[in-house]
């Protein structure tokens, strides 16, 4: 397959810009894609037109954009689909090898993140209810009706969900694809390595039925992506904690950042602790590692030694493999200096002492690896001396956890903002403390893997809630 | 397109008339009559008299290249040629992108630079009698005078807005972009204003104003047939940008390369589309001279096609500045039919390739 002009979308329409980059194949100067850059200037003109776009999706009712969402799936994962400007198509085999090509993910992570994706389609009518606690479609459709019983009005906070995509993970898509249902169009500025996605996805709802002028997409460098979070209406990113912060005050800017997610066993639970080492390694290594919804923390009562050399032992069999090997579960650095500076970051904070990587003993070979042209970090997990330890709370983009003891009864003042926690346990008056601690975003009661969720509950904020504000309002009767 | 150009000659002729210009210039910047103290005082410091020894164009790299220094540490008054002693003369300021600003003394220079660039202005985009706009830095700025005068000279009258580029690059450099977008949309306000209400066929700014404008309302519907625009380097694609989104293809956008120290290098706006809008400057030689050079050997000259540092030699009665490094990087380009020598094409900050650059973002 000769490499696609990923162009500029501007409502749905193809724009070729000429500011091109192209984007090689990992590890080779061969050209996976050539990508057309808007600048910024542009985005802002086009930001300003952005009403035009939300009122051809209003002219169709949330039920038949549910159901074309549905549809989008099924198209997703099994048609050819236009790729690119000169009539090419793209088979989802096509999908899985261009992916591949430019983010470093083996086939077998991006054909699960496929099906992943596909279930937040054809699940579209359960996150639509779940998310709007079971309003009836046809409120958004008309603007106003009841729901349980009492008036309800909702007003859209803006004509457009702007997203900032990260390269890392094709699954992160999830998080917008239900904004067609609630009648907002997107403007997606994709990763460099990965317009491919955000790219299959459009087509996906645009063969389905879906007016094209609800997807625009927008290449584009630092000064593009300025404008895009000081203009859009509501706009979604991802980042660290500083990028966190920097937002925290602006009602219009929600960040997916670091997930600090966790998994904890309950003193009445420790004794059995060897029950729960499948699900820690799933919620380690799922994805390989690259979730916000990982474990990066285990935290036990006691065993912590035990617990520590019982999943390193398995992680450790997690290798870098041929990216087409279908045993293959752990994803290369599209940016090899990322595998260098996170592997600089993991040594100094064994250096500190108070840290063993317990997984040293079991891999082959160093944690830092080159293989065809890749560079990987093999999975890690570090036993820490208490929370105080540099990599007690710390998160990366690889399969990496540190294992703490701590008294179960100090263990919700010490784990710090978790997006996930997992708890094992059936300890009621503890688990009555964990739902009521303002730390946790979601909260798994059980042997549950912090890597699984489910969408049609809040994921770092409501999006129907950041789309949508409740409007007071009466309604005279007509005389 | 009713279009008048000053530039008939072949490219010998263009290289004669370079050559003639430099060795007059030699003879009146190192005579005691007419020379300045800073180049007197040089000549005899350096030990060798370039009326002797610089001959032609080619002859120049004889000199060291020009400091930055030497315009903002030393007097004005020292650069003030003999044959000028006695009159007042205009101090400008170039823009302090990089540092203190440089300071540079003038008289006619300016007139002269914008008379010549306004032979080469389209009648039809930009008609004689209309009034001008400059929305941008004025201040200690040559480029004030120099807008207003060429609105004049064309029979027209110029407004301002002003802009301090000082302080929005302080703004950038602080990371306080909402501030600039207040500053800008302050800025936009009173330029918009002025638009709607007064009668307005030109206007001056630089690539970001024009497109700021642009999102407020409509430049073409509001009469304004012409844009000539400087200050910033633009890509092809923010050129198009401008010509066809901002400008609606309704008004003309006419790029230019230039600063205090140069005048200003002229692009050929028709031809934008079908090169793609890859836009090449032409200086206004013979008053001054770009050369593309290699930035670790800058005596020698780039290739055709090639990417290499902007040098610019500057040569008028008033002021003489032989081979200053710009801060910026270009491509040689071959000579066109209407400017018979080389011209320099995407011009970009240099180093942009490897470093931030905080351009004059206004």
């Amino acid at each position: 397959m000769t490499a696609p002009h990923i162009p500029i979308l501007r409502q749905g329409k193809v724009y070729k810009s000429l500011d091109v980059q192209t984007v090689n194949q990992l590890g080779t100067d061969e050209p996976a894609a050539e990508i057309s850059f808007a600048c910024a200037d542009m985005i802002k003109y086009d930001l300003n037109k952005m009403g035009q776009a939300r009122e051809a999706l209003k002219k169709f009712s949330c039920k038949e954009l549910v159901d074309i969402t549905k549809k989008a799936g099924e198209i997703f994962l099994n048609d050819d689909l236009p790729i690119g400007t000169d009539g090419m198509m793209q088979s989802p085999e096509d999908y899985v090898m261009s992916l591949a090509a430019t983010s470093g993910l083996p086939h077998s992570l991006i054909r699960m993140n496929m099906k992943r994706l596909g279930g937040i389609f054809d699940q579209i009518d359960l996150i639509f209810r779940g998310l709007t606690r079971g309003l009836d479609w046809d409120v958004l459709d008309k603007g106003y009706g009841e729901q349980g019983g009492a008036p309800v009005s909702f007003s859209a906070t803006t004509n457009e969900l702007a997203v900032i995509l990260p390269s890392n993970s094709p699954a992160v898509n999830a998080l917008w694809i239900p904004s067609i249902a609630m009648k907002v169009p997107v403007l997606l500025k994709p990763g460099r390595e990965e317009p491919w996605t955000p790219w299959r996805v459009i087509q996906a709802f645009i063969k389905a039925g879906c007016p094209a002028e609800a997807f625009s997409l927008y290449p584009t460098q630092h000064d593009g992506s300025g404008a895009i979070i000081r203009r859009g209406g509501r706009v979604m990113l991802f980042g660290d904690d500083s990028t966190v912060k920097q937002y925290e005050n602006d009602e219009r800017i929600e960040v997916h950042g670091t997930g600090y997610s966790k998994f904890l066993i309950g003193e009445d639970e420790i004794e059995n602790w060897e029950k729960y080492i499948d699900t820690i390694v799933e919620s380690v290594s799922a994805n390989s590692g690259r979730s916000c919804i990982c474990t990066s923390t285990i935290v036990v009562p006691k065993y912590g030694d035990e617990i520590a050399e019982a999943v390193a032992k398995r992680v450790a069999e997690i290798k870098p493999l041929a990216q087409d090997d279908p045993e293959a579960k752990l994803s290369g650095f599209a940016n090899p200096k990322f595998a260098e500076w996170i592997n600089a970051a993991v040594e100094e904070g064994l250096s500190s002492g108070g840290a063993v990587d317990v997984t040293a003993q079991y891999r082959e070979g160093e944690r830092f690896q080159e293989r065809e042209g890749m560079n990987y970090l093999q999975p890690t997990i570090i036993r820490v001396d208490g929370f105080d330890q540099d990599l007690a709370v710390r998160e990366f983009l690889f399969p990496f956890a540190s294992v703490v003891e701590c008294p179960q009864a100090e263990m919700l003042e010490k784990i710090g903002p978790s997006l996930v926690v997992t708890a094992v346990t059936k300890d009621i008056d503890w688990i009555n403390k964990l739902f009521d601690c303002p730390h946790i975003d979601r909260l798994n009661v059980g042997n549950v893997p912090t890597n699984r969720i489910k969408w049609d509950q809040p994921h770092e904020g409501n999006l129907f809630e950041f789309l949508y504000t409740r409007r007071s309002f009466q309604i005279a009767e007509i005389a | 397109m009713a279009t008048t150009y000053f530039f008939t000659m072949t490219a010998d002729e263009a290289k004669a008339q370079l050559d003639e210009r430099v060795r007059e210039m030699m003879a009146w910047h190192f005579s005691e009559e007419t020379g300045c103290p800073f180049w007197l005082d040089w000549k005899n410091e350096a030990g060798w008299d370039p009326r002797e020894e610089v001959k032609s164009y080619d002859d120049i790299v004889k000199f060291p290249h020009f400091q930055d220094e030497w315009l903002r540490d030393e007097e004005n008054e020292r650069f003030v040629p003999n044959a000028y002693k006695g009159r007042p003369f205009n101090i400008f300021e170039t823009g302090g992108t990089t540092g203190l600003p440089k300071q540079r003394v003038g008289w006619e220079d300016y007139k002269h630079d914008y008379e010549q660039f306004s032979y080469q202005l389209s009648d039809e985009f930009f008609p004689k009698g209309g009034n001008w706009i400059m929305v941008g830095p004025t201040g200690p700025r040559r480029l004030r005078l120099a807008v207003e005068h060429l609105a004049n000279h064309r029979g027209g009258s110029c407004y301002h807005v002003d802009l301090d580029p000082r302080w929005v690059k302080r703004l950038i450099s602080r990371k306080e972009l909402d501030q600039v977008e207040r500053y800008q949309a302050h800025v936009m306000a009173q330029a918009v204003e002025i638009i709607k209400h007064r009668d307005i066929y030109c206007i001056f700014t630089t690539p970001k104003l024009l497109a700021s404008i642009g999102e407020r309302i409509s430049i073409p519907d509001h009469g304004i047939k012409g844009c000539f625009c400087g200050g910033t380097s633009m890509t092809p694609e923010y050129v198009r940008f401008l010509q066809e989104e901002v400008l609606e293809n309704r008004a003309q956008f006419v790029p230019t390369y230039g600063n205090t120290l140069m005048g200003l290098a002229v692009s050929i706006p028709e031809e934008l589309p079908e090169k793609d809008y890859s836009v090449t400057y032409y200086a206004p030689q013979p008053r001054a001279v770009l050369r593309i050079v290699d930035p670790e050997k800058t005596e020698i000259t780039k290739e055709y096609g090639e990417y290499g540092r902007v040098e610019l030699t500057t040569l008028t009665h008033e002021f003489f500045m032989p081979r200053f490094l710009e801060r910026d990087e270009a491509i040689r380009r071959h000579p066109h039919d209407r400017y018979p020598w080389d011209g320099v094409g995407d011009v970009r900050p240099f180093g942009a390739m490897t470093k931030t650059v905080i351009e004059g973002v206004y």
